[in-house]
């Protein structure tokens, strides 16, 4: 693994691409992201947003270019390091990836104990997250007899009880009605404020709106067109 | 550790199905081991406790006398692998062969020399059983002055101890058979029950779960279904014993069944055992191939 710091930038790509067989989802895309930032990336459905999301936790890797997060290169990273990797990202899935058979507690244990929390913390943090998530009353429940909303809720639980470096989200308000989305997006400027790096993928320009102090990546086609600050 | 005895037995409750399946599997094929260590255990002993002290007769010349026993015993002893020597004088064979003959021993009677040698009756140790070394020890007796001849039913014995050892190498080769078909089904149920759980397995991955978290359970819940494998097996097949040695008895003359017992504690062990290690190989070589990123 090589580690390259430079400044705060936390993610930086370098003419990424990612080809799945002769289609170009994304197409020699460089982009430098501060630790601290507030990034959404837009762009119409087919765009790239989450084959771009994928590429920074491994869950794709790049077919040509190379992807730094917080100063480990990505092409040069082990196997064995990946996990390590992705414990410094909260992702909030478009499809939430909930575990059925698992309780809204264990969902949202998991990402700690994976991490070999002892056991104490875990019970506090979780039920910490939950209660700020307006889940705790849940905390038994499994996932199915939820609402979309409810749901979402819990993703975003389980993508903040880590305290990660950097939140991924993919859509997090798409199944959403405004008021949920807000809710989302609040707890997601909550977390900016305190220093966590945060990317959404989105194409609700009126989430968009309703924040300051962000910077838009757009993508058509896979390429990069733009990048704007919101004031 | 705690953690992960929570998680198998989690796991197990929420795949109750694919779960019996496993342990039923296995013990199935426990069963079918079993009820082949069971008979290869009991035929051993049988074996063993006909063939206790494997006999030679040894007859002496005409120029032995009673004075030189002592040391012809001793030189017979020194050669390592007697367990006890009997003196049978002719005169002690004259009339051990009349009580044989009984009615017919009028012709003995007209016999005016005694014709039997003296002979020593050699019973050789109990882990004496292959053939190469009774006949090595019966060249080397022959080879003793005073000695004329060594009678140890050679032909005899060689077929007794080849049939012995072809029993043996078939028990392997079953119980051998069995642990394959046992490990093959016990590896493919673990897929299937990995395999039912690839999406959780997919987000524990994306959320930072190490492989060792992942698979700790899996093992450790092949290695349960394979204890609880090996215990029901062996269970079926001690009930199975049980219906059999009250139900037949009434049938069988008793000298029959007189000797049959269930499987040592040592035999049992060494089941349960193997049937841990087939669940746990099982898991090994199902999982091996989905952990890679």
């Amino acid at each position: 693994m090589s580690i390259i710091k430079d400044k705060n930038s936390i993610i930086r790509m370098f003419n990424v691409s990612k080809r799945f067989g002769k289609h170009y989802a994304l197409k020699n895309i460089t982009i430098d992201i501060q630790a601290g930032e507030f990034i959404f990336i837009t762009g119409a459905s087919g765009a790239g947003k989450s084959t771009l999301m994928k590429l920074l936790y491994l869950a794709e890797r790049t077919s040509e270019g190379q992807i730094l997060v917080d100063g480990m290169n990505l092409a040069r990273i082990s196997s064995s390091r990946v996990p390590y990797l992705r414990r410094k990202f909260g992702v909030i899935f478009q499809d939430f990836k909930l575990i059925p058979r698992k309780t809204v507690y264990e969902n949202v244990a998991l990402v700690l104990e994976a991490a070999n929390e002892k056991p104490g913390i875990i019970k506090e943090k979780v039920l910490k997250i939950l209660e700020t998530t307006g889940m705790g009353k849940k905390i038994n429940v499994l996932p199915p007899s939820l609402s979309g909303g409810e749901q979402q809720r819990v993703a975003v639980a389980r993508a903040l009880v880590g305290d990660p470096a950097i939140i991924l989200a993919d859509e997090p308000t798409c199944s959403l009605d405004s008021d949920s989305a807000q809710t989302i997006l609040d707890f997601l400027l909550e977390y900016h404020s305190r220093g966590t790096t945060v990317l959404i993928a989105t194409h609700n320009l009126q989430i968009i709106s309703n924040t300051v102090n962000g910077r838009c990546i757009s993508l058509v086609e896979g390429a990069l067109t733009g990048a704007a600050k919101l004031l | 550790m705690l953690y992960y005895f929570k998680r198998v037995v989690s796991d197990i409750l929420s795949n109750k199905f694919l779960n019996s399946i496993t342990i039923a599997t296995i013990a199935l094929c426990i069963l079918v081991v079993g009820v082949f260590a069971l008979f290869f255990e009991n035929a051993c002993r049988i074996i063993q406790s006909g063939e206790q002290g494997g006999k030679m007769m040894v007859y002496l010349g005409p120029e032995f006398n009673i004075n030189m026993l002592p040391q012809l015993k001793f030189k017979i002893n020194a050669l390592g692998e007697t367990e006890k020597i009997i003196f049978i004088s002719k005169q002690d064979a004259l009339k051990q062969l009349k009580k044989d003959l009984a009615s017919r021993s009028s012709f003995i009677d007209s016999l005016k020399d005694n014709p039997l040698p003296d002979a020593l009756r050699v019973i050789m140790k109990k882990n004496v059983n292959k053939l190469e070394t009774i006949k090595d020890l019966a060249v080397k007796i022959k080879k003793i002055p005073m000695v004329e001849d060594v009678e140890y039913g050679e032909r005899w014995l060689g077929r007794f101890l080849s049939i012995f050892s072809l029993f043996k190498m078939t028990g392997y080769a079953i119980s051998s058979l069995f642990f394959m078909i046992a490990l093959f089904i016990t590896a493919n149920t673990i897929r299937l029950s990995f395999y039912a759980r690839r999406q959780e397995v997919e987000i524990m991955r994306l959320v930072g779960a190490t492989d060792k978290f992942i698979i700790t359970p899996f093992y450790i819940e092949g290695l349960l279904q394979g204890i609880a494998g090996g215990i029901a097996g062996l269970g079926i097949l001690f009930l199975f014993f049980l219906f059999l040695s009250s139900g037949v008895e009434k049938n069988i003359p008793l000298y029959m069944l007189f000797n049959i017992k269930f499987l040592s504690i040592k035999y049992s062990v060494i089941i349960i055992a193997c049937s841990a290690f087939l669940g746990w190989l099982g898991c090994y070589l199902s999982l091996k191939q989905f952990l890679k990123y």
